[in-house]
């Protein structure tokens, strides 16, 4: 389903529409208030902006050193060219240690490679430890947005999705109550999993260790009670040195929720005694996307998702209507590089406000790329024909001045050209909203009457 | 000082009071402007929409209608942006929206307005986010505002403070037809934030963002008066 | 050609022209008292500081504090009377009946709360986590005002494992409404001395 289809549906409940937009607004709020307590901010924001420009330029040597800094720490460090390989690798991982269940930490990359789905095909029990990835892991839906996962749903949705599979009381919707289930039942899969996954949010170069940031604690309790962890990375989260962590850390939290740092910010060097430790290193589409001039800064990512909780479309279409793992803006510039004739929808689910370019802790340019992805798209033939025949009238009527003048009564060779204008009940714009009146005469006709004598 | 007025096909098709105003307020305030009878659209409708491959003719149009001006001035953020990144026309003096060229080249520090009413500021993005017309939320930065600044210049006018004081209304070009669910939603909610604080007429330098609006407050009968900032800042009594 | 080989080359091939890295001057946070902005930055995320003089108060906090009838875990020898401390070789699993952890951290750091713990104050990777309750004691003077700062102070130690923490653990996943105690521990108290 198309954004507009599944955006129309969304906003048929028109309170829902109003709290999601209100709830995410508020997080943008306490974005800004924590960034505005921070005088260099700008400075920061330019600081990481420009130590990714860096890392995107030495991605290679960064990586290679990053692999052999781990492999000296005893990390057994893996390649996947795509998601099939990197969901084949950890299958194996889990084969070659006779285990078949796992409890996994949030990691949007394992979304990106549908890894719940095909590591369930193969009979492998995965859990998802982190609270909104677990509610709509039992609602068997994908999360909606990439740091609050069931931010789409109200508390008496989680509350009937716990009492149907974990037996709470029906009509308990207090949250205090189900998060202290769910830390009940979660706890009891830490304890008898063998293996937890985790993401990664920053791998550093110089050292080979990666940082792992939750709230939660869910990283955390997953690695140090496994006998396996394996954490999976996108290439791009690389950055070159420790000292880097200094200016992320500072920026990721404030960006993404207002809170000066996450609770946990865990740095993995070496394995536990006893322990083994995997990295797999995911290609999946990044090396074609660094390839493309225009686009490769989204690769900057550090997955905040600001850019969601600013984005006036987002808070109104919520994020299942992207139909990609990451959603939002930045899903709308990374999706089209992954296909192009699935995700041609995105870069037009935006009216180019650019709210987006100016939250980003990174300073992606991320408007400027949806405007450069539609042009790519229409040139590759991903434009519908219906728009592309508007397109070359419009262009026929706005390249002459005598067609645009001779078309009609004042208001009429406008509307003809600008299809959102059409003065019929066909029209979208005329569903909700009333058609400008065209008046007597035009600016135009106006000037020439009192002007140009 | 030879002032090219460029007036964006809605304003010369929909709301020829707006192309007035602007043209007697740039008068009244001393310049010598032109309107180049042949100028049609800059192109933005179809660059925005994936089709800037085709919008070349219609640039060169743009071109051959005001190579002679010092200065092109436009009372739209949007047309003005379009035209100064993708056009590729570059007169000597610069290409303007409206208020940016009263502040920043005419620098005038008294208006002779009079306009006594609640008004509520729509800062259109385009204008705003892209021409930086005023301070964006987004950023820790010092605060400015050059169509406040004016709107401050007008006697007795009254300006609303809003919950959201720079926040999309949704119309983004095609995007106001092809999403639109997500397009009038936006617009309602910004009616709703000057409804809420008072507005008595909502004003902005975009017709574009205007014209969806006012659809909306029609639409809903409410009580709002939409105007363009040029007939406010062109307004006496 | 394995994956390896393929995805380096492509990068390779991709990466575009060099951009210097930026230095990292200019952006320090400026505080009048560390412990004053430590305190309030931790008590807005949900932490607690406690100003203490001696192991002696730490102890009688403890004992008003929590539950003492419950199992309590130190690293500290000092706590040795309140706390088990032979618990360091056993099976992390075996911690699940932890009540309250308490350990030394390094570092606070002022603009975000948050601790420095390396393996060797955690005593098991594990123990700050699996905690109800966990209580760290940091020395007054051991508060730097920024993350740049905390990560000039770690420079190039080689910690195998090592964490900052900051406040309890947290969640807010419904509706937006904040709850503590997700995973890990359900507070945290911090013994300045």
């Amino acid at each position: 389903m198309q954004h507009s289809e599944a955006a129309d549906i969304f906003n048929k409940d028109v309170e829902r529409t109003t709290w999601h937009d209100e709830t995410l607004w508020w997080v943008r709020q306490k974005r800004d208030k924590v960034a505005f307590q921070i005088p260099e901010w700008e400075l920061l924001r330019e600081t990481a902006s420009q130590i990714k420009n860096n890392v995107l330029s030495n991605l290679h040597d960064y990586l290679v050193s990053f692999e052999e800094q781990a492999i000296r720490n005893g990390v057994k460090v893996h390649w996947a060219a795509d998601a099939a390989e990197h969901n084949q690798i950890v299958l194996s991982i889990l084969r070659e240690n006779n285990i078949n269940s796992l409890s996994k930490s949030k990691s949007m990359l394992t979304e990106e490679c549908h890894m719940n789905e095909f590591l369930s095909h193969n009979g492998i029990d995965v859990i998802d430890t982190d609270l909104g990835e677990r509610i709509v892991q039992l609602r068997q839906e994908p999360p909606s947005h990439i740091v609050m996962p069931a931010i789409h749903l109200k508390k008496e949705d989680v509350s009937d999705t716990f009492h149907e599979h974990l037996n709470t009381e029906k009509g308990n919707n207090a949250p205090q109550y189900l998060t202290e289930v769910a830390r009940h039942h979660l706890r009891e899969k830490f304890l008898e999993r063998k293996l937890a996954l985790t993401g990664v949010n920053f791998a550093v170069a110089e050292t080979g260790e990666f940082v792992v940031c939750t709230n939660e604690g869910n990283a955390d309790m997953g690695a140090h009670l496994a006998d396996v962890h394996i954490a999976c990375m996108g290439f791009e989260k690389i950055i070159p040195k420790r000292e880097h962590l200094g200016v992320f850390l500072r920026l990721l939290a404030r960006s993404a929720t207002g809170q000066p740092i996450t609770t946990y910010s865990s740095h993995f060097r070496k394995p536990c005694e006893g322990q083994q430790m995997h990295i797999v290193i995911v290609d999946n589409g990044r090396s074609t996307q660094l390839g493309r001039k225009d686009f490769r800064n989204s690769l900057k990512c550090i997955r905040c998702a600001a850019c969601m909780n600013t984005c006036p479309v987002y808070r109104r279409s919520g994020g299942h209507s992207y139909h990609n793992a990451v959603a939002g803006p930045i899903g709308s510039i990374l999706a089209p590089n992954l296909d192009m004739t699935k995700f041609a929808d995105l870069p037009f689910a935006s009216t180019l406000c650019g709210s987006c370019s100016n939250v980003c802790p990174v300073k992606i340019d991320i408007h400027d790329q949806l405007y450069k992805w539609r042009q790519v798209l229409v040139q590759s033939g991903h434009a519908p024909t219906v728009k592309k025949l508007g397109m070359k009238a419009m262009n026929f009527t706005f390249s002459h001045p005598a067609a645009y003048q001779l078309g009609g009564s004042v208001g009429r060779k406008i509307m003809k050209a600008l299809p959102f204008l059409v003065n019929n009940g066909m029209n979208p714009w005329f569903k909700n909203r009333e058609m400008p009146e065209p008046p007597s005469e035009s600016f135009r006709d106006w000037y020439k009457k009192n002007r140009k004598k | 000082m030879k002032v090219g007025l460029f007036i964006p096909c809605y304003i010369d098709q929909f709301y020829p009071q707006v192309g007035v105003a602007t043209l007697e307020l740039l008068e009244k305030l001393g310049c010598e402007v032109g309107f180049p009878l042949n100028q049609t659209c800059c192109g933005q409708p179809m660059a925005n929409s994936g089709f800037e491959h085709l919008a070349g003719s219609c640039s060169q149009l743009f071109i051959d209608n005001f190579s002679e001006f010092d200065y092109i001035v436009s009372p739209s953020g949007s047309c003005t942006l379009h035209v100064k990144e993708h056009v590729g026309i570059h007169p000597k003096g610069g290409i303007y929206e409206l208020t940016e060229f009263i502040n920043d080249v005419l620098k005038i520090d008294k208006l002779d307005a009079r306009f006594p009413h609640k008004v509520g500021l729509h800062q259109s993005c385009h204008g705003q986010r892209g021409l930086k017309l005023s301070q964006m939320s987004e950023l820790n930065a010092p605060g400015f505002s050059k169509p406040e600044k004016l709107l401050r210049m007008v006697d007795g006018l009254d300006l609303v403070t809003l919950d959201r004081k720079d926040e999309c209304c949704g119309f983004g070009g095609t995007f106001c037809v092809t999403e639109e669910a997500v397009s009038v939603r936006m617009g309602i909610d910004r009616v709703r934030d000057h409804v809420k604080n008072g507005t008595e007429v909502l004003t902005g330098g975009d017709t574009s963002c205007l014209m969806h609006l006012e659809g909306i407050i029609r639409r809903e009968k409410l009580p709002l008066k939409v105007m363009h900032i040029a007939e406010i800042l062109n307004f006496s009594n | 050609m394995s994956s390896r080989e393929s995805i380096l080359s492509k990068i390779k091939a991709s990466q575009p022209e060099q951009r210097a890295l930026p230095g990292l001057t200019g952006l320090n946070l400026q505080v009048d008292s560390v412990f004053q902005k430590y305190r309030e930055v931790l008590t807005s995320i949900g932490g607690t500081v406690v100003e203490v003089r001696s192991f002696d108060e730490i102890k009688a906090f403890i004992k008003s504090e929590y539950n003492t009838s419950l199992r309590l875990i130190t690293t500290l020898p000092e706590l040795a009377d309140i706390a088990e401390t032979g618990w360091l070789e056993a099976d992390p699993h075996s911690l699940s009946d932890v009540e309250l952890t308490i350990i030394r951290g390094v570092f606070g750091v002022a603009e975000n709360g948050a601790i420095w713990l390396t393996e060797n104050e955690m005593g098991q990777r594990v123990a700050p986590f699996i905690c109800q309750n966990l209580a760290i004691i940091i020395q007054k003077e051991n508060i730097v005002a920024d993350l740049h700062l905390a990560y000039e102070r770690i420079g190039n130690e080689e910690n195998s494992f090592s964490t900052f923490l900051a406040g309890p653990s947290k969640t807010a996943d419904i509706e937006q409404s904040l709850v503590l105690g997700a995973h890990g521990s359900r507070s945290l108290v911090v013994f300045v001395l």
